[in-house]
């Protein structure tokens, strides 16, 4: 039995490069440096490029004129990273770049504290740019999945050319587990869907408002053309009523319509269980290991691990609820993702957060605590 | 090319938006005659364009282009260079990117990347309302310098040639010929830029009474030069990562971390086990040896570390569960094993100690007794010196001491999966004499 010793950043390394990513530009900052670190190392292997940026604004920059010019491409930072990353996260939703993006998160507003693990990040990754559209977010909940989850956001950011966030943090990118060697789980790569060169390529032409565009890239056979700005078909700017609805509409539908295709949850539900678990990333570790103490004391209790927060995943965390009483949502912030939970509950029913803010884990005794507590 | 291109102009888009007399219109066009004077391949050439009027003139050339955020071109620029250095790489940016995005210029001159930057330079921003820029000229008028402007100008040619730009120019729209240094710049394989100063007919000029001859005695006032100012051949930055970066020299897998289970370990439930040191004294490394004992002596482990944003000095921890089924959840409220080395350590050993009972062991350096706990005390005497080693050699006497996984197990880990096997090794051999229970 070959087996070895497994941090997130690692797993989150690989997964990028089983995609075909060659490309990654970042800025170092705790606890995201080692991703950097990894990737400056493995990317030349497979013969792309990989560049520590004279800041974040360069490093995300670089990854989007490296896309344009075929790569597929990583970034990854910290929450303060992200605030950097802002407008061009904006750009690749406007000018549609399939891109990810890794946020190692920690603790607090502006420099925080770097060595403190958070999920500081829930609703910033989702509302951290102008204009309110939408982005996909995935939140891996174990090592193994930073692998698994790091392969579906390429293949997501390539299907949907949006980006795709992956939302993890200090206790998952510098936390080891032992894993089976050849242990990640098959996953078909996605390449990118691009126009022949026999055919006419129109940028942002389309049939239906919810269909993305198939890209070519710049160098290749056609001519291209890209803007942050809103355009119409040709990628040219626009003030035109009628383009700048479809525009818009486009890219709320593009990611709206197709929400149950994107989204992964994982549940382990008990029939007959008055109280559900739900919670994201590290503390859904907390959340399953509580489901496990609390069976083997022979109770029953349900729970669900959202590893896409954005979208939510409602029609899974409506179909999990159906039966309970009680809802816990244990999360490392103040209730961040509570409000997304409580939107879709009952009135009668009771959603409950455990909350820690204090940098230390959320262990499953506590979990357990609260959701065997009576009402 | 087979044909020869008369001009990269889409002439059914003309004519260009930009106001009579602004210098803009010159520049598109003395663009133009540059690439029909080089005759590049237009899927080859990319128009990278910035914020401002000059943002709108991409559109009018049969080239790929990208239009992006203000100041940000150049990181795009950079991106498509790295990606495929066959492009030929242009960036249209006004003097109001070259204040928002100044960082990003300095480094692309330093790291010497192959592109070409052109810069519409006339002093005040043209799209927003006439607001001074970073090159305004000092005593000049804008809509946000009322009374004149104090600031002195940024000097673009020098700022990036001082930085390593390969070709650096500058120019006026009223030189005739300036469409060769546009060429020259462009078939300058390294990082090239030309400053090129040029009216604002919509505000600049009527607020200043600015014209050619002004424009000119302002250069000369600065004592800013004109024409080629740097040229040299540094590497570009593309090709240099490529030559030592490139494919084929990837480095040798080290066969540290597979590991093959050939021990055997009697433990039946999770064990939970903390050690605390110094900052520096190798507490995660032995935490991680330790680990690969395990994992050879058929146990699942996790090892979550902890330390303050110091690097050598402060606390360093690693918690470290061993078990033999796969750990779900990697975090540890209370230790079944604490072991407490350095100083350092024992502030943030202490919820610990508080939470553990009589079942539990606590390893801690005798010199840091008296502590209260109820946990099962074992005090460890360290022979003085050699204090990066006492984690790994703590650790292996928490092995000989309470059972856990052979000792043996350990000592394979760190023969073949180290990178420092033979300090590491005498340091097990040797470490009845480094550290003992007193």
């Amino acid at each position: 039995m070959m087996r070895e010793l497994l941090n997130g950043s690692e797993a989150i390394v690989r997964g990028a490069i089983d995609s075909g990513c060659n490309f990654f530009a970042g800025y170092p900052i705790t606890p995201a440096t080692p991703i950097l670190l990894h990737m400056l190392n493995e990317i030349p292997k497979v013969g792309g490029v990989a560049i520590q940026a004279e800041d974040e604004i360069a490093s995300i920059g670089m990854c989007i004129g490296a896309v344009m010019a075929g790569s597929k491409a990583m970034t990854a930072t910290s929450g303060p990273g992200i605030s950097l990353y802002s407008e061009s996260i904006g750009l690749a939703i406007m000018a549609e770049i399939p891109l990810v993006i890794v946020d190692c998160q920690r603790m607090g507003p502006a420099t925080g504290a770097a060595t403190t693990g958070a999920q500081s990040d829930t609703q910033f990754l989702r509302w951290g740019t102008s204009g309110g559209f939408p982005v996909i977010v995935l939140a891996p909940i174990n090592i193994l999945d930073c692998y698994r989850l790091t392969r579906h956001a390429f293949n997501l950011a390539e299907r949907y050319r949006v980006p795709v966030f992956i939302a993890t943090d200090k206790e998952m990118v510098a936390t080891a587990i032992t894993v089976e060697c050849g242990s990640f789980p098959e996953i078909l790569k996605k390449e990118r869907r691009v126009v022949p060169e026999q055919e006419e390529f129109v940028p942002y032409r389309i049939k239906e408002s919810s269909e993305v565009p198939a890209m070519s890239s710049i160098g290749g056979p056609h001519i291209v053309r890209m803007t942050t700005s809103s355009h119409d078909e040709h990628g040219y700017l626009t003030k035109s009523p009628e383009v700048l609805n479809h525009l818009n509409r486009h890219l709320n539908e593009k990611i709206e319509k197709f929400v149950n295709e994107i989204v992964l949850t994982r549940a382990d539900l008990d029939a007959g269980a008055e109280t559900l678990l739900i919670s994201y990333g590290v503390t859904a570790q907390s959340m399953f290991a509580a489901v496990e103490l609390a069976r083997r004391q022979g109770l029953l209790i349900s729970a669900l691990g959202v590893e896409t927060l954005w979208p939510v995943p409602e029609r899974a965390i409506r179909d999990a609820m159906q039966e309970v009483k009680k809802i816990i949502v244990p999360e490392l912030n103040s209730g961040l993702y509570r409000r997304e939970i409580e939107c879709l509950a009952r009135p009668q029913q009771e959603v409950i957060g455990i909350n820690r803010v204090d940098g230390e884990l959320i262990t499953p005794e506590e979990i357990l605590e609260k959701g065997l507590a009576p009402s | 090319l087979n044909t020869t291109l008369e001009s990269y102009i889409d002439k059914n888009k003309l004519p260009l938006p930009f106001c009579p007399g602004c210098g803009h219109n010159t520049i598109v066009e003395k663009l133009n005659i540059a690439l029909v004077k080089l005759q590049l391949d237009p899927k080859k050439v990319v128009l990278v364009s910035d914020i401002g009027c000059n943002g709108l003139s991409d559109k009018y050339f049969n080239t790929n282009a990208f239009h992006g955020l203000h100041g940000r071109s150049v990181t795009y620029a950079t991106g498509m260079k790295l990606a495929n250095p066959e492009l030929h790489v242009i960036v249209l940016i006004g003097d109001g990117g070259c204040g928002i995005g100044g960082n990003h210029l300095i480094h692309a001159a330093r790291r010497n990347i192959g592109i070409t930057v052109l810069v519409f330079n006339n002093f005040n921003y043209g799209m927003t309302g006439g607001e001074h820029s970073v090159t305004t000229p000092q005593r000049m008028k804008t809509t946000t310098t009322p009374f004149g402007h104090i600031e002195q100008p940024f000097d673009i040619c020098q700022t990036v040639s001082v930085n390593g730009a390969g070709f650096v120019a500058r120019t006026t729209t009223f030189d005739e010929n300036f469409s060769d240094l546009i060429v020259e710049a462009i078939s300058h394989d390294g990082f090239s830029l030309v400053d090129i100063w040029e009216l604002c007919t919509a505000y600049f000029v009527p607020k200043n009474k600015f014209t050619r001859k002004t424009l000119n005695e302002t250069l000369k006032e600065l004592d800013f030069s004109q024409g080629v100012i740097q040229q040299t051949s540094r590497t570009e930055y593309s090709r240099a990562y490529r030559c030592l970066y490139g494919k084929g020299i990837s480095q040798p897998e080290l066969p540290i971390g597979k590991l093959v289970t050939k021990f055997e370990s009697k433990l039946s439930t999770p064990l939970r086990i903390i050690i605390i040191g110094a900052a520096g004294m190798k507490i995660i490394s032995a935490a991680t040896i330790f680990n690969y004992g395990a994992i050879l002596a058929g146990l699942w482990t996790s090892q979550r570390n902890d330390y303050p944003v110091t690097v050598k000095s402060g606390f360093s921890l690693s918690e470290v569960i061993l078990s033999p089924q796969e750990v779900v959840f990697t975090g540890i409220s209370k230790p079944d094993v604490l072991l407490i080395l350095f100083p350092e350590g024992l502030e943030k050993g202490k919820p610990y100690m508080d939470r553990m009972t009589k079942d539990d062991i606590l390893y801690i350096n005798a010199d840091l007794l008296p502590i209260s706990t109820r946990a099962k005390t074992v005090p460890l005497k360290f022979s003085k010196g050699k204090k990066r080693y006492w984690a790994l050699a703590s650790l292996a006497k928490v092995l000989r001491h309470a059972g856990i996984y052979p000792l043996n197990a350990l000592k394979e880990a760190v023969a073949l999966h180290t990178k420092f096997a033979d300090e590491y090794t005498a340091i097990l051999e040797a470490d009845r004499e480094l550290v003992r229970i007193a």
